[in-house]
């Protein structure tokens, strides 16, 4: 008997691997898109626009692929969003713009395929006309940005269009943030994240930094002397623990590590289980799960410690998880992780259900366990202030406080993204990253240069 | 069950639906299919003298919107390019194989009475049922003094009308061009001519649209574009006018008609007949799916009629006539209001914008949190239909009638300068 539990890379040949790891969603065909398009009633104030944090005008630039102006199409969409390519991937498009679309009313389940629909767009510019913004005029203002996810490169990109400089750092070798290290693989594959920074970087005046890490390599305050403004989009760094017994038992890991392993080394050296077992209710937990079943184990089990309705996952991510052989165990909650031998062999959980008062109620003497060779903990990212070095930034509810032009407490300091009050969404931090931009430049331009 | 049998200048034919004289009928192979299908009747593309005339290649130009094909057609191809007695030939077997169907050819020769006598006793030893005069092709053969520059010219109308009357036993059907003014010039004309009946629309010139990269109309011939005849869904419209007018004009009301130009179903053919023709005549929608189309063409109006108590064809021409009236006998005290359905509203919103940018701003919209709602200002609702028209969910904008007291039509109206005044 083997002193360690059962984890091993290359499960499975390239081939498979290679399969299994592909596009989740193949993208429509140009015929399919029209046909799509044409389907679209071009709403006048639509409610699709409305649900889309980033407010991109949906059914103009879906009259515009029905029409074959893909240029502007694309320009429609990249106005509002220049990262609409990944948000065409990663978005939940079924709890924003697609669970508003009218199509629904008539016949519920079918709206337009507006993400689909976005992603044929953004594709097409990419493969067909690159960058499609010019810089204005320099103005010499410099502006740092910390964090090279979505919310910094939406950020550094509008700043780089109102003609000011950019010095993009990230702790990381690659920017892309989440979409380079923390999504499940095959809804961005074919490098598609570092595609999108190059088209995005296409812009100019943005020079990216990597291997700086906040806190480590420079100070907020430090930042600020010497730019004209600092925009801070520092996404998550923490990870929450179960608290309970065994979990530095070998085998346990924070789901967001076992990603970041797969997204950024070869697929093939990255080890799993045979048994393995999730714990948590959202995306990361299902991009974990169904990644885990995708490089070869053998069953995968899902738990969540309320009902599916609780769940941060959409539906549409459950019936995924459920679709690729994933066991979803509801109203379950972690009591230890139990080893044999010392080495790990399962999770037992306590079963729990409603309250009549709402909350959740777990019978410590109703447990079961669940056999397990490895176990991925995906129960919540937390804000990491330490890195602000105690300045006057403030913090409130555990993120950067900002107000409505997403200004810190400290003059001159930006923030956005999930760093920053409010849903933890791809798209969201676009947005931040692209408001906080306008907003530092409308200071920046009433400034002189220095 | 309805009678669907006509009885059409005394060509006869099971059920009202024959094709037009156009490609699907220029050969024997493709009308045996066409009377196997079931369709009642052919009028045989268009016979002219020897030499045939040349086609060229790429011949159609497709209208399409919004994803439906062939939403328009239109067509640079002439009439038969095959050699007169190869296409007599055909026609007399096809007609003694198919007695009961209708099998009328279409002729064109030169306006000289010389070459309408000599063809028109050949095509009467087919056993062909009668004469279709091909005085519309709008391209092409007007170019040569035929088609649609003999149809613009009643005069000419009239007399190749006679010809043909003097010169056969067969019915003649003068088939008319929409490209006119005035249909009832034509129309008259062809009467006075002694035609037993009028077939129309023949095809609108038109130019389908234009390649913008080889920057030529379509369809493009080696660089270059013509006009065409213009068909297919888009004209139907047009046509159901022009037969109206026909029907209804003390002139020529009575004179039998084939309708012709988009129909496509049943209703189409329905519409057709109450606006006063009597036979009916495909040929884009049979061109864009196949003959088999006319099996739910004939089982759609046949329910139809019973449905509605119509027994025979004849029952059903005409219905719409007397309510077919010049503007001026339209009652102005008339109104009708839109009703939006609100539990079947969407909130697409395309009422609103409709009226409020085009029309007279009688559509409020109003947002209650995340609830939007569209509704009709009864004061300012001129009752003009268009946002009935842009709903996209059937029945959820209607239009309610209001109680009209009494008729005031423009004549008598007091805005009217030359108004009839009682009594004077």
């Amino acid at each position: 008997m083997s002193q360690n539990p059962d984890i091993a890379p290359g499960r499975l040949g390239d081939a498979e691997l290679a399969l299994n790891f592909s596009d989740a969603h193949p993208p429509l065909t140009h015929a399919q898109a029209v046909v799509e398009a044409e389907r679209c009633f071009y709403c006048f104030d639509a409610p699709c626009i409305e649900a889309c944090p980033t407010g991109i005008d949906i059914p103009r630039f879906i009259r515009a692929i029905a029409t074959d102006n893909m240029a502007g199409s694309a320009r429609t969409i990249l106005e509002s969003n220049i990262l609409g390519g990944s948000c065409a991937r990663v978005c939940p498009t079924e709890i924003l713009c697609e669970q508003k679309c009218v199509h629904n009313t008539r016949e519920e389940g079918h709206p337009i395929r507006i993400g689909m629909l976005q992603r044929h767009a953004v594709d097409w510019q990419m493969n067909h006309g690159g960058q499609p913004f010019t810089r204005a005029e320099p103005t010499g203002h410099r502006v740092a940005v910390v964090g090279a996810g979505p919310a910094g490169l939406a950020c550094a990109h509008r700043l780089a269009m109102h003609g000011h400089d950019v010095v993009l750092f990230d702790r990381h070798e690659r920017a892309g943030g989440l979409n380079e290290y923390g999504v499940a693989a095959y809804k961005l594959p074919d490098d598609f994240a570092q595609k999108e920074v190059d088209f995005l970087l296409a812009i100019g005046g943005i020079t990216f930094v990597s291997g700086m890490a906040l806190g480590r390599d420079m100070t907020v305050a430090g930042l600020r002397r010497e730019y004209d403004a600092v925009f801070l989009s520092v996404g998550l760094a923490g990870v929450r623990a179960l608290g309970v017994e065994g979990e530095d038992l070998d085998g346990v890991m924070d789901a967001v590590t076992f990603i970041e392993n797969l997204r950024s080394a070869d697929r093939k050296t990255v080890p799993v289980g045979r048994r393995v077992v999730v714990i948590g209710g959202g995306n990361t937990a299902v991009d974990a799960a169904v990644q885990a079943r995708r490089l070869g184990a053998e069953d995968v089990t899902l738990v969540y410690r309320r009902g599916h309705e609780n769940m941060s996952a959409t539906q549409v991510e459950r019936e995924w998880a459920q679709t690729n052989g994933v066991t979803v165990r509801l109203w379950a909650s972690p009591v230890r992780l139990v080893a044999r031998d010392g080495v790990l062999a399962g999770v037992e959980f306590a079963r729990g259900a409603q309250g009549p008062d709402g909350k959740a109620r777990y019978d410590m003497a109703d447990t079961f366990v669940i056999e397990a060779d490895m176990v991925l903990k995906a129960v919540g990212q937390t804000f990491v202030s330490d890195p602000l070095d105690g300045g006057s930034i403030a913090i409130a509810g555990g993120r950067i406080m900002v107000d409505d032009s997403g200004q810190t407490t400290m003059e001159g300091v930006y923030a956005g993204g999930d760093c920053t009050p409010g849903e933890d969404l791809t798209v969201a931090a676009v947005r931040d990253g692209r408001d906080a931009a306008d907003s530092i430049n409308a200071v920046l331009s009433t400034m002189a240069t220095r | 069950m309805a009678d669907l049998r006509t009885n059409f200048v005394g060509i006869r034919s099971p059920n009202p639906f024959w094709l037009a004289s156009a490609p699907p009928t220029d050969k024997e192979y493709n009308v045996r299919r066409a009377f196997e299908a079931g369709w009642g009747g052919v009028v045989w593309k268009t016979l002219g003298e020897d030499p045939p005339v040349v086609n060229v290649s790429s011949r159609y130009g497709s209208l399409n919107y919004n994803g439906s094909r062939m939403m328009g057609l239109n067509n640079i191809e002439l009439i038969s390019d095959r050699p007169l007695a190869v296409n007599i030939a055909e026609i007399k077997a096809v007609k003694r194989d198919y007695p009961d169907r209708a099998v009328v050819v279409s002729l064109m020769v030169p306006c000289n009475e010389e070459s309408w006598k000599a063809i028109l006793p050949i095509v009467e030893e087919t056993g062909a049922d009668g004469i279709e005069l091909n005085f519309g092709c709008p391209h092409g053969m007007s170019e040569r003094n035929m088609g649609a520059a003999v149809g613009q010219v009643p005069e000419y109308v009239e007399m190749v009308t006679r010809w043909c009357k003097q010169h056969t036993r067969m019915p003649v059907i003068v088939k008319l061009t929409p490209n006119i003014t005035n249909i009832l010039m034509p129309a008259r004309a062809a009467l006075r001519g002694g035609a037993d009946a009028v077939s129309l629309i023949n095809t609108i010139q038109s130019v389908i649209g234009v390649d913008l990269d080889q920057m030529s109309p379509m369809p493009v011939v080696d660089g270059q574009g013509t006009h065409g005849g213009y068909c297919g869904p888009a004209v139907k419209p047009i046509a159901l006018r022009m037969i109206g007018d026909i029907a209804r004009d003390p002139d020529t009301a009575g004179i039998p008609i084939s309708g012709i130009g988009g129909i496509g179903s049943w209703r189409d053919a329905a519409e057709f007949l109450a606006m006063g023709a009597t036979t009916l005549q495909v040929c884009t929608a049979a061109m864009h799916y196949g003959f088999r189309i006319v099996e739910d063409m004939v089982d759609g109006l046949s329910t139809w009629m019973d449905q509605k108590g119509y027994a025979t064809i004849n029952d059903v021409t005409g219905q719409a006539i007397r309510r077919y009236v010049p503007w001026s006998r339209l009652n102005m005290k008339f109104s009708t209001i839109a009703r939006i359905d609100q539990d079947a509203c969407i909130k697409c919103g395309l009422c609103h914008i409709a009226c409020e940018d085009t029309s007279h701003q009688a559509i409020a919209r109003t947002r209650e949190g995340d609830e939007r709602r569209y509704e009709v200002i009864d004061a300012e609702c001129v009752g003009c239909n268009l946002c009935a028209h842009v709903c996209p969910v059937d029945d959820c904008i209607t239009m309610q009638p209001q109680p009209v007291e009494g008729v005031l039509t423009w004549p008598e109206h007091p805005n009217n300068p030359a108004r009839v005044t009682s009594g004077s």
